[in-house]
């Protein structure tokens, strides 16, 4: 056990698994020489050579197209997509062949590709920089999404994520690649994909947050703590497979529900999470008031000018708690 | 083999004509000193060309009796798929199709069985069999390319011995995915071919609105790859000029573009009424090109194919047909609740609770 950042989580997981796996390569725009903007991937160009840590052209449906050539040449490859906003250039890759090919070619034609992007704002940076729209990936059959919000579980799902049979998409949290410290466990150390995590326990309110806002969840709940509410934050850590077991072991014990979604309101997951508890008898019989979310507003990701505003805050999630306890 | 008529340069490798390079003209004339393969090979080609054409027949007329769903044939471009499936090993070269490829797919190994399925709707037909090096056929457009280019580039970074080709059209040269692969191809070195069938038109969209560039293969100089124009109708010409494009490949020089030029002597697909765009004179310019006639009367010339030969080997093609499409009828109907099962490895909880639903185990 140490303590590192995601980002140092990342690097060190990728250095991990490419050296014990010399078929696992990594793919994407400037992670070789300069080891990715965020850093994610300093070293490995030293250590693993050009061809398995190749800096591609600036052009992501061919990032992503390509890997999907990789895996079936019996690659084992892991495509970085520098910034979330820019998967919509390889969305088609995405959505019509990496999440299809397992199902368009009834089952003989399994694709092992894992995507990093960085996940969700809050630093500051330009359009298109910010992005945390998740909604559009879990939408898409055949596409498992995990978005970790540790650096043991950053470490433990991507390690699960680049050896699992079918195509994951990993998100990272953007602000807390170097913010986020935490434990992780040295050497092999997996998390699966589809399981959940209570991240603290309480009694009377449940969040449900993933990635950076299990954080956010976790100061609403230490502030509600001190007006007597207790709350429990539910990590989802996968969205897809959601992990209902737990996350109605929760609403079972509290009643109550607020799901914290960074992307902005309309059809996010968030709306996954409140209708799927709607729709389990026991879930629903429990509840003790209406469930609440608590999103982004429905405009684009927003100038940094008023980017404090946009973005979930411990304060606006206490709110919506005390909404529902008071309800 | 010998020398055709001038020599351009073909990314470092001379081919022996001026482009589009031609072989065999419409009358079957060999525009070279020798043909480029033995009087035995042409007639499995021809015999391909020929089931080819027969399978999109019987497939469309088999559509219109409600029995297939709908469907692109490539009847008019079978020498093209054909004619470069013939320069591929099919236990470690790679055949990557869009959706009009039926001849050549079936020639690389696609089980004909399975082509019937496919039109049929079935999803068997998409399962690609063990040691085919194949993938299934994407109904969207361009899309594949980069599959090509990454499996050439796997196999490249694995030192295994294979090449891959990428068949598209004219259509997919307009689209993003196309320039990507195309460019990533080239930077490095994969060893791709990557072959557009011009058939001049992409459904109602003729060549001259796709791009003003006078022609495809000169993308290719954007990319620092060799292009290269060729007739897509001269199966003599496919063949040699992709196995120079494989042997280039295979030596570690890297990706080639080829334009064939072709035409759609069929129908884009059978929901399509080229009646409302198509000038009526243009399939009938075209039919005297037909990649079969041109063949046989090379063939004819050359005492190797007559009247009767045709007529046993149409008789031979019909008799495969027929078992091939009896098999597929009586193939076994995939449940929907196996469907399930080919989204993941495992199913998820959730795709679970919907399978029995679909089948029906529950509410």
């Amino acid at each position: 056990m140490r303590e590192v950042t995601i980002v140092e989580a990342v690097r060190e997981t990728l250095a991990y698994e490419m050296a014990r796996d010399e078929r696992v390569m990594v793919l994407g725009e400037d992670v070789g020489k300069t080891g990715g903007v965020f850093r994610a991937t300093d070293g490995l160009y030293e250590t693993f050579g050009r061809d398995r840590v190749f800096d591609a052209p600036l052009a992501e449906s061919a990032i992503i197209g390509s890997a999907i050539g990789l895996a079936v040449s019996g690659m084992i490859p892991i495509a970085e997509i520098q910034f979330m906003g820019f998967t919509h250039n390889a969305m088609n890759q995405i959505a019509e062949h990496l999440a299809r090919m397992r199902y368009r070619s009834w089952g003989s034609m399994p694709l092992p590709v894992t995507i990093r992007t960085p996940y969700g704002g809050g630093v500051r940076a330009p359009e298109m920089h910010s992005d945390a729209f998740e909604a559009f990936f879990t939408h898409c059959p055949g596409l498992k999404v995990v978005a970790p919000a540790t650096p043991a579980d950053t470490k433990g799902l991507l390690l699960s994520a680049i050896r699992d049979p079918d195509p994951v998409m990993v998100l990272e949290p953007l602000r807390g690649y170097r913010l986020i410290k935490g434990e992780m466990p040295d050497g092999e150390y997996t998390v699966p994909i589809g399981k959940a995590h209570v991240a603290r326990e309480g009694a009377d309110c449940t969040i449900i947050a993933w990635s950076a806002q299990v954080e956010v969840a976790k100061r609403a709940a230490e502030e509600a703590d001190k007006q007597g509410v207790s709350v429990e934050v539910v990590d989802l850590r996968t969205l897809v497979p959601m992990d209902m077991e737990t996350v109605c072991e929760s609403v079972a014990k509290t009643g109550r529900v607020v799901v914290l979604q960074e992307a902005n309101k309309t059809s996010g997951f968030a709306a996954e999470v409140i209708a799927s508890i709607h729709e389990d008898d026991d879930c629903f019989y429990a509840l003790k008031a209406p469930m609440v979310r608590v999103c982004g507003p429905d405009t684009p990701y927003p100038v940094q000018y008023f980017e404090e505003e946009y973005l979930v805050t411990p304060d606006k999630a206490l709110r919506a708690v005390l909404k529902t306890v008071n309800a | 083999m010998k020398t055709m008529p001038n020599q351009i340069d073909f990314g470092g490798v001379l081919v022996d004509a001026p482009p589009p390079v031609q072989l065999l003209d419409t009358a079957g004339n060999l525009r070279a000193d020798q043909p480029p393969m033995t009087d035995e090979q042409a007639m499995e080609g021809l015999r391909a060309l020929l089931l080819g054409r027969r399978f999109d027949e019987l497939c469309i007329l088999l559509q219109r009796r409600g029995q297939m769903v709908t469907l692109a044939p490539g009847i008019g471009q079978e020498a093209c798929t054909v004619g470069s499936a013939m320069a591929l090993r099919r236990d470690r070269d790679w055949f990557i199709p869009q959706y009009r490829e039926a001849a050549g797919q079936l020639y690389h190994g696609l089980p004909l069985v399975q082509a019937f399925l496919w039109h049929m709707g079935s999803p068997i037909g998409f399962a690609i069999p063990e040691g085919v090096k194949m993938m299934p056929f994407n109904a969207g457009v361009a899309g594949h390319v980069p599959h090509a280019v990454g499996i050439a580039w796997g196999l490249k970074q694995q030192k295994k011995d294979g090449v891959t080709i990428a068949h598209f059209g004219d259509g997919a040269t307009s689209q993003g995915d196309f320039y990507e692969a195309a460019n990533l191809a080239g930077v490095v070195k994969a060893p791709v071919i990557l072959f557009c069938q011009n058939n001049e038109w992409a459904i109602s969209t003729p060549r001259s609105l796709q791009s003003a560039a006078p022609t495809l293969a000169q993308k290719a100089a954007a990319f620092g790859i060799p292009g290269i124009q060729i007739d897509g109708n001269d199966l003599f010409a496919v063949y040699e000029v992709t196995r120079r494009a494989v042997e280039r490949a295979r030596a570690g020089e890297g990706p080639t573009l080829i334009e064939a030029l072709t035409y759609r002597l069929g129908i884009h697909t059978t929901a399509d009424d080229a009646s409302r765009y198509e000038p009526s004179h243009l399939k009938e310019d075209w039919k005297d090109r037909d990649p079969i006639l041109r063949l046989q009367r090379h063939l004819e010339r050359r005492g190797t194919w007559n009247a009767n030969i045709g007529e046993a080997m149409e008789a031979e093609v019909k008799a495969q047909l027929d078992a091939a499409w009896a098999d597929a009828q009586a193939s076994p109907i995939p449940n929907i609740g196996e469907s399930f099962t080919k989204v993941f490895a495992e199913m998820t909880p959730r795709l679970r609770e919907q399978q029995a639903q679909a089948e029906g185990h529950d509410a």
